[in-house]
């Protein structure tokens, strides 16, 4: 089994752009996805019909605030959804498997060898008492049945595959030894390390530093080119998005507002929240004090009725109280929620 | 490593001289004249001066202090009144049946309190978790005198499972040839069945009552730090990369709770110094609580004084093997 | 009158809602309350003095004469745990209030000062924590002598450091909070106000610390009565009691020893629940 360092990575087939391969293949494709937290005297609905698609190779951002539940649709792919969190409806295909469907001995096996997930601390998401070789060391024994001599070289080949020079010596070190940048890439190598075909990255960048950033964005396009990983990058950033991503969903309260292209999204937002969110980062770039949409989140227990944005939207009407707008395309390849986007636009 | 050692030794110094303060202070200020203790209330004014002189007592405090001090440095506790032996000698012979009956309690514990714990906080909010936590409540919260004493009477005088209160072993029984002074060790190590059985059956319940009772905190602690462990960051991304679920229990999440409850443990073991006192006493074990009891009983202050700061500095130390632990077992102290 | 009426239900109500949310900490109020009444009203449900011998009938089987049977001098055990009740209330409630009062005033000392004193009384703490707790108390009861206010002292003594750590971090707490407000340019009357905000939040940690302590406390006290070290014949302590029947446990007469050591039981349990649940409402982590 012994095979030299690059076909181990996937082989790319098409070297094109990713998301011009339209032949309709999905890698993910979440559809009305619905989770509701239940306490024993109350359940609230967090996920309310998530739809979601990433073709092979693609990018796609989800942007919103803290508390849109981007996380929570993270975590019900991967099958790791806290223990209070309930799917209550919808689907999750991962090529022609719905995920939902399996049970939790086959969602493992496909955790961390096909569809892995990183996150948002970096250094809190390594075990502080192992060091990296460790971890490395064991995931490759539970998915490749790599050991010894030859766990040892291919952990050095993940390493160096994510830019982290020395990597006998970072194998040796313990997460508090090293960086965020470098935990970040660490985790990114073990997430790597049996070639997945989709990585969930959460908020991948937020606590790293601006210059980090750029690099773990830059690591993120590598492996997207070289090996034609798919990608759902969840963020609040839409500096990120517009770095990485080919297409993106903005969700508010558990539902998505908007999705399009990213060149579209910043050119042509059709959505208010959309339209607040940009602005408000416009804003901040000015240095024009921070000042974003007015009002908040809704706490989800409390959903509004209708358009659950209507609260703090400007345009509001009365329909937009009453009904809940679905999705519907407003151009190829972008569909929006809301009821007056045809009157907005122009 | 060495470094540290002697660092956190030195750090030691002041709190066991003060230690030894806490205890000259206790024996010798506030029982009034130590010569009453120690000559007949009928000897004449000459004898006792006599002997007050020749035990130094007419000297200022301070000076008396520091010939306790330089007597404790050389190992000299004093004398017990009652056995006349040098302390020392009377606390080291009785030493290894006390360490003993705590290192079987302690094991004991360590064997059903941590698996209870991780299942405890593997399975919370289900039956396991609240017996955990109601053992933990009744654990902590009877006397362990009086669960010796039930014990006696459900196992010795109901059943007749287990021997009457007899000590270490059987008086019909010759103890096991020295080799280490645990009476368990020796006597496998001897091939001595006969003395191994009546050890064990001797050394079974005044163990268990002490487990009973280390058993609560042991098992709290594994479950809060295992819940902490099972619900941090790491875990979920272990959980991601899709290690087996036994690997993330016992391997990633004990490891890191392991720590706080190596320091309950040392904390437990100071609990049970003191419980020892009372179930030695019910169990006639020939223990260090056993004399300190005697030494009480007798108001044989030198006893006293040399026990307690004898198992202060046994207390002592084991935070510093804790400290040694922490080292060795979390990366992230650094030296 | 009707008003009234309405209010009192209202806050039974609102009691019950409590109690069925913790039912825990609600069985600890329970029982110690429950037992804090049998023990005021002990004169009126005992059926004998307590202090009463009655040679005659020693060593009696618990019977619907004597509840919990009779001791070695015939004297009445169920009496007996029922004024018990008394001093062991008394022996744990008095050594935490004394052992509060002069750990917070170390504690508050040394946060107040800083420096050299704070310095010098956490080292003192610390070398009082070095000792293991029980074998502290018996030092200090066996020199002091046996009676129940050197028993009260001993254990007193035993929980200051508990107490002054506590109440200094909470003090240093409360201030560094109060100059952020001051620095913030609130009002020296507001910031009065405010600290009297703070302070039952940071009087909580303290208090729940207390609960455990009433608990652990009335267990040493036993203990060191037990072993002649603290109360002594013929006061009707629960330790005492159950070191009476220490003896007769291998002959049979469990009852001796078996009732008040079941006292001391559900009354540490009692506060122990009450600490507990104190412990979990007030952990942040578990909204």
């Amino acid at each position: 089994m012994e095979e030299p360092a690059t076909s181990m990575l996937r082989s790319v087939n098409d070297p094109l752009r990713p998301g011009v391969n339209s032949s309709g293949e999905r890698v993910l494709s979440i559809e009305g996805l619905r989770v509701e937290f239940r306490l024993p005297d109350e359940s609230t609905e967090v996920l309310c019909g998530v739809d979601l698609t990433a073709r092979p190779g693609e990018i796609v951002g989800v942007v919103g605030e803290s508390g849109s539940g981007k996380t929570v649709a993270a975590l019900a792919v991967v099958g790791l959804l806290p223990s209070a969190a309930h799917v209550s409806g919808g689907s999750v295909r991962f090529f022609n498997e719905n995920l939902l469907d399996l049970d939790s001995r086959q969602m493992r096996a496909i955790r961390g060898s096909r569809i892995s997930m990183i996150f948002q601390n970096p250094r809190a998401s390594l075990n502080p008492v192992f060091t990296v070789g460790r971890m490395l060391r064991e995931v490759l024994l539970v998915h490749s049945g790599l050991r010894g001599r030859k766990a040892t070289v291919r952990a050095q080949e993940l390493l160096a595959d994510v830019g982290l020079p020395d990597p006998s010596a970072v194998m040796r070190r313990y997460p508090h030894q090293l960086s965020g940048g470098m935990a970040q890439r660490a985790m990114i190598a073990l997430a790597l390390s049996s070639s997945p075909d989709l990585l969930l990255a959460d908020e991948p960048t937020t606590a790293l530093d601006v210059t980090i950033q750029h690099q773990i964005i830059q690591l993120l396009l590598r492996l997207r080119k070289r090996q034609n990983l798919t990608q759902i990058v969840i963020t609040h950033n839409f500096g990120v998005v517009a770095e990485l991503c080919d297409r993106v969903a903005v969700m508010y309260a558990g539902a998505i507002l908007e999705e399009a292209p990213v060149g579209r999204i910043f050119e042509a937002p059709g959505h208010p929240y959309t339209r607040g969110l940009l602005s408000a980062r416009a804003r901040v770039e000015q240095s024009s004090g921070i000042r974003s949409i007015p009002g908040q989140v809704p706490e989800l227990k409390n959903r509004p009725t209708g358009c659950s944005f209507h609260p703090r939207c400007e345009h509001a009407r009365d329909i937009c109280r009453v009904s809940t707008p679905r999705l519907e395309s407003s151009a190829p390849n972008h569909s929006i929620a809301c009821h007056r986007w045809r009157e907005l636009a122009q | 490593m060495a470094a540290f050692v002697a660092r956190r030794i030195l750090l030691l110094i002041p709190v066991l001289l003060g230690v030894t303060v806490v205890t000259f202070t206790l024996t010798r200020v506030i029982p009034g004249n130590p010569i009453d203790l120690m000559v007949s209330p009928l000897a004449s004014e000459e004898t006792r001066e006599r002997i007050a002189e020749n035990a130094g007592l007419n000297d200022p405090i301070w000076i008396q202090y520091l010939r306790y001090i330089e007597g404790v440095t050389r190992g000299d506790f004093g004398d017990s009144f009652v056995t006349n032996q040098p302390v020392l000698d009377d606390l080291t012979s009785r030493f290894m049946p006390t360490f003993e009956l705590t290192l079987f309690a302690m094991l004991l514990a360590i064997a059903l309190a941590v698996p209870l714990g991780i299942a405890a906080a593997v399975w919370r909010g289900t039956w396991i978790d609240h017996v955990s936590r109601l053992l933990a409540v009744f654990g902590v919260a009877m006397p362990v005198f009086w669960v010796s004493l039930v014990a006696i009477y459900v196992f010795f005088f109901l059943l007749h499972w287990l021997p009457a209160p007899q000590g270490r072993i059987s008086v019909m029984i010759p103890p096991p040839d020295r080799i280490s002074g645990l009476y368990t060790i020796d006597s496998l190590l001897t091939g001595n069945w006969q003395a191994l059985k009546s050890t064990v059956q001797s050394l079974l319940m005044p163990a268990a009552v002490l487990a009973f009772a280390a058993m609560a905190p042991l098992a709290r602690i594994t479950r809060a730090s295992m819940i902490e462990a099972l619900e941090s960051d790491y875990t979920r991304a272990a959980r991601s990369l899709g290690l087996p679920e036994s690997s993330i229990v016992f391997r990633h999440a004990l490891r890191n709770a392991i720590l706080p409850l190596i320091t309950m443990i040392a904390i437990v073991y100071g609990y049970l110094l003191g419980g020892v006192v009372l179930v030695e006493n019910v169990f006639a074990w020939p223990g260090l609580g056993r004399y300190v009891y005697n030494a009480i009983a007798s108001s044989d202050y030198p006893a006293l004084q040399g026990f307690i700061l004898y198992s202060t500095t046994v207390y002592v130390l084991l935070f510093l093997l804790v400290d040694i632990l922490y080292v060795l077992l979390d990366p992230r102290v650094r030296l | 009158m009707a008003e009234i009426a309405v209010h009192m239900t209202r806050r039974l109500a609102g009691l019950s809602k409590w109690c069925r949310r913790n039912p825990i900490t609600a069985l600890g109020f329970g029982i110690i309350v429950g037992l804090g009444i049998l023990g005021l009203l002990a004169p009126l449900i005992a059926p004998y003095d307590p202090y009463a011998l009655n040679p005659r009938e020693k060593m009696q089987a618990p019977s619907l004469n004597h509840l919990f049977g009779t001791g070695i001098f015939g004297e009445d055990i169920f009496s007996r745990v029922l004024y018990g009740i008394r001093i062991d209330f008394g022996i744990g409630l008095g050594a935490v209030a004394i052992g509060l009062f002069t750990g917070s005033t170390v504690g508050v000392i040394a946060g107040y000062y800083g420096g050299r004193i704070d310095e010098v009384c956490m080292r003192l703490m610390d070398i009082v924590a070095a000792f293991p707790g029980f074998i502290l108390a018996m030092a200090i009861a066996g020199v002091l002598g046996p009676s129940i206010p050197n028993l009260i002292i001993a254990i007193a003594v035993v929980n200051v450091p508990v107490y002054a750590r506590l109440s200094r971090s909470r003090f240093l707490v409360i201030r560094s909070s109060l100059y952020a407000l001051a620095a913030r340019g609130v009002g020296a009357s507001d910031v009065r106000i405010l600290a009297w905000h703070l302070l039952p939040n940071s009087l909580a940690p303290i208090f729940v610390q207390s609960t455990l302590q009433c608990g652990w406390a009335i267990l040493d006290a036993a203990g060191l009565s037990f072993i002649g070290l603290g109360v002594r014949l013929p006061t009707p302590e629960w330790g005492v009691m159950i070191g009476l029947g220490a003896p007769r446990i291998i002959t049979g007469q469990w009852w001796i020893s078996f009732f008040p050591g079941l006292a001391i039981a559900i009354t540490v349990m009692g506060f122990n629940l009450i600490g507990d649940g104190l412990q979990d409402l007030l952990d942040p982590r578990r909204k």
